[in-house]
């Protein structure tokens, strides 16, 4: 039942699903076909094949459906039609931003069907990445072998990933010429592995965020929309991850890609934030908690954070609170000014953008059912000629029916040139809903200078604490003469946590200070890339707006120009 | 008809420019005049003056011009006022003609009892007008008494259709429908005007030259006493029929049965299918229309707050794609005014007039029904009377009166029917060739609005794309 729509659903390029959902609903499709069909056709005006009922598969009617919906015979629609077929080349699909320096970056290689080779703007940058190809493909239903608790419940889909790097850039370096081509299958869960264990190595970075899990995953998995969904939705993902250029060239990035059989990614922890853990955790073994064991890696998915360590998260906490209520100024407190500014302007950026992206989204549906309702009334006059030609009696009904039927080319030729603004119009405005998604990466990394700067701040108060302590300490045991030996003890424990605390805040300092970098590094780049794409995408967006207009006008204008002949005083 | 020739002179006190158009520009074909006059405030309508056209075949038909005011936005300025003032004085007697205007739509009144009012100058030299120009205020149930008592008179005739009575009370006073009824009003008028049979009729004389007082009294007067009970009787006239037909066994009503007749009734109800669902898209493509213009204003104004965050030269890009969404936002609800005035009203109309036409297919079937149970009960009496006149009984004498009485009656439905038969025909055709040309002209005017909706659209991207290259160029982007 899934097979044959899965399979070609797979095959297609990334636009597919917005094409998809732009195309004509198979009722309507077929609607036109019946009422096109069964004109009489004596009157038929054309011998070869007419667009109107065959239009390029690719573009607007999936392939599935026009084979299953119309019983798989062409000769008839063919043979019957009755609208002169507007010439193909009006209407044909062709992105008209082609020429905009980015569209089509290798993609004579490889026919284009696997490849990021329409011309959105980030195509300008995967041109620059060391990845050739990144495609999703071929989901698998597969049987959970643990922890089912609802019989039957535990399956997941798995999904092959294949990548093709561009020479000389694969992970074993060894300067091959040709590119070369991984295949391995992962399954959602590696995604999220994947993606907490990036957050965790690169903090501060704005890491791309991966596509949300579904709430209802469970109910829905078995949809093929569904897989469908989630399989555009993780090509988009590594696509970004692929484009990022710190990222894309990670050895998590490059391990999840390539290396065969089960993710060896562990779950937790990396070099990095394992320098600051066990920094952390030293004044913690101190106060008695016993020795932190590494997390067991476990299968199961957690929030980076959680249970990790919750002494520190209550201290951290603490320290908030008492940042925010205590009116004590801590020890260290963000001073950058010039990124207190730009937060604040990428929290403005966030607003606006959220709302063109909204406004973008409504703009897209106005222009989408304009198109649909100048295809319903294209279908509406068709009808209304073929039932005035059937009917005619007098010359002055078979003119109008003429007439009708010139109106109705138009307003289906126009539909058709409405819908295709529209996928283009969908693809150049995507770029908004894109940086809407990037606003989110921005957000967790600048959480996440704030939580280094938190722990900071903990780990500066603690120490102040350890050395009021050892003062009071020295202080009583000073009236002592001759000093008291617990206590001399008491202060040398103290100093040696005072020295490890030393380090844990030299460590989150430098820590803190990495992720400032990032952060630095990451706004400048965004920012270049954001004018980039804004760039392409008001390009984009106003190259197909006059192209198509340009079209619907000429459409129009031939209809106008036949008719002229009716307005009053035209002499 | 031969009234139509005399009245000459009326013509030169309407020196303002009413007139007539030559129509040597037409193939000879001398259909319709019409000029427009342009009036102080602003506001124009149309003269015309139409005597009936000889039929059409297929060449002629495409040159035919008719009468209507959907397209008063549309006209080419070139035809305005300067060329009928100077086209008047070539004819200064010529061709008769009649034309009527109806305008300057005034609320009057207050709450459930508020109206409409307007304005209705008729133009003419028939010497059987009161004189060349006249102005009478009228209101809408005023046209639908001229509409009903033209319904009444002349059976077989479609009767110019009129505007519906608005269905929602929110919209009776909002000035879209309002214009779109002054128009469809003055449609109404003016196809009756340029009727053949219609415009001797001595109601829309009255309508047209009455004082607003005579008008009133007239209409009370026929509401209130005459009319009502000749509706009763009509009424119970019919009941009795239908209670005799089920009485005498005959169950369905008399039918015609003439195969032509059932192919134009068929053709008329599916006409109206088609036309009611190609109206009820175009209905919902205005609505697309103002719903596009909508999300591309509110588009364009979040754009430029985005640009504004981008600050730069950028910044400025956004703004223009900004600021011509706007604009062109408007021009999409002009356009959608336009496709409901010039596209969707005339497709409203089409439905109208096939109502119109069903009307008088009622009108038939009761005609045939009456001719057919005279010709019955006639032949009846013609046996009863032939009986009597063998039985050389008394009352021969007064069956024969009363067969003699029943006969002109029955002749006389006869004739009535014929006459019905004989105007739909001729009507039918009437209705073609008046409806392929005002589609012609609604199709014209639907395909140049959209052609000119897309070259602003066009025109306004390209603006901004040269913008956008200017700054790609100084940023150094490609």
């Amino acid at each position: 039942m899934m097979g044959p729509e899965i399979a070609s659903g797979f095959d297609s390029p990334p636009e597919r699903e917005e094409m998809e959902s732009l195309a004509l609903s198979d009722a309507s499709a077929s609607a036109y076909r019946s009422a096109m069909s069964s004109i009489p056709a004596s009157i038929s005006a054309s011998s070869d094949g007419d667009p109107l009922l065959a239009p390029p598969p690719t573009l607007h009617f999936p392939i599935s459906s026009s084979a299953s919906g119309h019983g798989g015979n062409p000769a008839t629609s063919t043979a019957s039609s009755f609208l002169d077929p507007p010439s193909y080349a009006d209407v044909v699909f062709s992105p008209f931003d082609s020429h905009n320096g980015h569209g089509g970056c290798g993609s004579g290689a490889d026919n284009g069907s696997l490849l990021r080779s329409d011309s959105s703007p980030r195509s300008a940058r995967a041109a620059k990445s060391d990845y050739i190809k990144i495609s999703v493909s071929n989901p698998h239903k597969e049987q959970e072998t643990a922890n089912s608790l609802v019989p039957g419940g535990g399956t997941y889909f798995t999904y092959l990933i294949t990548t093709r790097m561009r020479a000389g850039f694969a992970a074993n370096g060894d300067g091959e010429s040709e590119p070369v081509e991984f295949g391995v299958r992962r399954r959602f869960r590696d995604v999220v592995t994947l993606s907490d264990r990036l957050a965790e190595a690169y903090r501060g970075f704005f890491i791309p965020p991966r596509p949300d899990k579904s709430v209802v995953e469970s109910q829905v998995l078995q949809k093929n929309e569904f897989v469908e969904q989630r399989r555009s939705a993780l090509e988009k993902y590594l696509w970004r991850l692929a484009e990022h250029p710190v990222i894309g060239k990670s050895d998590e990035f490059r391990v999840f890609l390539q290396a065969k059989g089960k993710l060896p990614l562990p779950t937790t922890t990396d070099v990095a934030s394992r320098m600051l853990d066990g920094a952390v955790r030293l004044p913690k073994q101190l106060f008695g908690e016993g020795a932190a064991a590494q997390v067991v890696p476990q299968e199961v998915v957690q929030p980076a954070k959680g249970g990790r360590d919750l002494l520190r998260i209550f201290k951290e906490l603490k320290q908030a609170v008492t940042n925010e209520w205590g009116g004590v100024k801590p020890l260290l407190v963000e001073e950058d000014k010039e990124f207190l500014e730009k937060k604040e302007k990428m929290q403005d950026l966030e607003q606006q953008l959220s709302s063109a992206s909204q406004q973008a989204e409504v703009l897209v549906n106005a222009q989408q059912s304009i198109g649909e309702t100048m295809g319903e009334i294209g279908l509406a006059f068709i009808k209304l000629t073929k039932f005035e030609t059937e009917e005619a009696v007098y010359s002055s009904q078979r003119i109008r029916a003429a007439d009708t039927k010139n109106v109705a080319t138009a307003a289906v030729k126009a539909s058709r040139l409405y819908r295709e603004l529209n996928a283009q119009t969908v693809k150049h405005l995507d770029t908004l809903h894109e940086h809407l998604g990037l606003m989110l990466a921005v957000n967790s990394a600048f959480s996440e200078r704030t939580s280094a700067l938190l722990t900071v701040q903990t780990l500066m108060s603690d120490l102040a604490t350890l050395n009021t302590r050892v003062d009071k300490l020295e202080a009583a045991s000073s009236k002592i003469f001759g000093g008291d030996r617990s206590r001399l003890h008491k202060i040398e424990e103290l100093r040696e946590t005072i020295r490890v605390t030393e380090d844990a805040k030299g460590c989150a300092i430098r820590e803190y200070e990495r992720i400032k970098e990032n952060n630095r590094n990451e706004l400048n780049r965004l920012d270049q890339e954001r004018k980039d794409d804004f760039l392409s995408m008001l390009k984009g967006f106003v190259i197909n707006q006059v192209a198509y207009s340009e079209k619907l006008a000429n459409v129009w204008a031939t209809v106008a120009e036949d008719t002229s002949n009716y307005v009053r005083g035209n002499s | 008809m031969s009234a139509l020739g005399g009245g000459g002179g009326a013509l030169r006190n309407a020196s303002t420019a009413l007139a007539i158009s030559s129509t040597e520009s037409f193939a000879g074909t001398p259909s319709c005049h019409t000029k427009r006059v342009r009036r102080p405030p602003g506001s124009f309508y149309w003269l015309h003056a139409v005597t009936p056209a000889p039929p059409l075949d297929t060449t002629t038909l495409k040159q035919l011009v008719f009468v209507s005011d959907y397209a008063e936005s549309m006209i080419p300025p070139e035809i305005g006022p300067q060329k009928s003032s100077s086209q008047s004085p070539r004819s200064p007697s010529g061709a008769p003609f009649l034309s009527i205007s109806v305008t300057d739509p005034v609320k009057l009144g207050n709450g459930v009892q508020a109206y409409i009012s307007y304005r209705v100058i008729t133009k003419t030299n028939l010497p059987e007008f009161q004189g060349p120009e006249k102005i009478v205020i009228r209101r809408y149930s005023d046209f639908v008494w001229l509409h009903d008592k033209l319904a009444d008179k002349y059976k077989g005739i479609f009767i110019p259709p009129l505007p519906e009575k608005s269905a929602v009370e929110k919209f009776r006073f909002s000035a879209e429908f309002i214009e779109m009824r002054r128009q469809a009003l003055d449609i109404f008028v003016n196809r009756i005007a340029s009727h053949p049979e219609l415009k001797q009729s001595e109601d829309l004389k009255t309508f047209l030259e009455e004082d607003e007082e005579a008008m009133e009294r007239i209409r009370s007067f026929e509401t209130g006493i005459f009319k009502k009970p000749a509706d009763l009787l009509q009424m119970f006239k019919d009941v009795q029929t239908k209670v005799t037909d089920v009485v005498l066994g005959k169950e369905k009503p008399v039918e015609e049965t003439d195969p032509e007749y059932e192919k134009l009734k068929h053709y008329i109800f599916g006409l109206e299918d088609h036309l009611t669902e190609t109206q009820k898209q175009a209905v919902r493509l205005v609505k697309r229309h103002r719903e596009l213009g909508q999300s591309l204003s509110e588009f364009g104004k979040a754009i430029k707050l985005l640009g504004a965050c981008e600050g730069d030269s950028l910044g400025k890009v956004f703004a223009e794609l900004g600021s011509k969404s706007e604009l062109l936002s408007i021009k999409l609800q002009k356009e959608a005014h336009n496709l409901l005035m010039n596209f969707e009203e005339p497709l409203k109309d089409y439905v109208r007039c096939v109502q119109s036409i069903k009307d008088s297919f009622s009108h038939r079937a009761n005609a045939f029904r009456l001719h057919c149970e005279l010709t019955e009960t006639t032949k009846l009496k013609e046996i009863n009377l032939e009986k009597l006149n063998l039985m050389r009984s008394d009352k021969t004498r007064e069956a024969e009166i009363e067969y003699r009485e029943l006969k002109a009656e029955s002749e006389e439905a006869t004739r009535r029917f014929e006459t019905i038969i004989k105007r739909m025909n001729e009507e039918i055709v009437r209705f073609q060739e008046q409806k392929t040309a005002e589609m012609g002209l609604a199709f014209h005017l639907f395909a140049k609005g959209q052609a000119k909706l897309a070259n602003d659209i066009a025109d306004a991207w390209r603006n901004v794309l040269t913008k956008i290259e200017a700054y790609s160029l100084s940023s150094g982007h490609d």
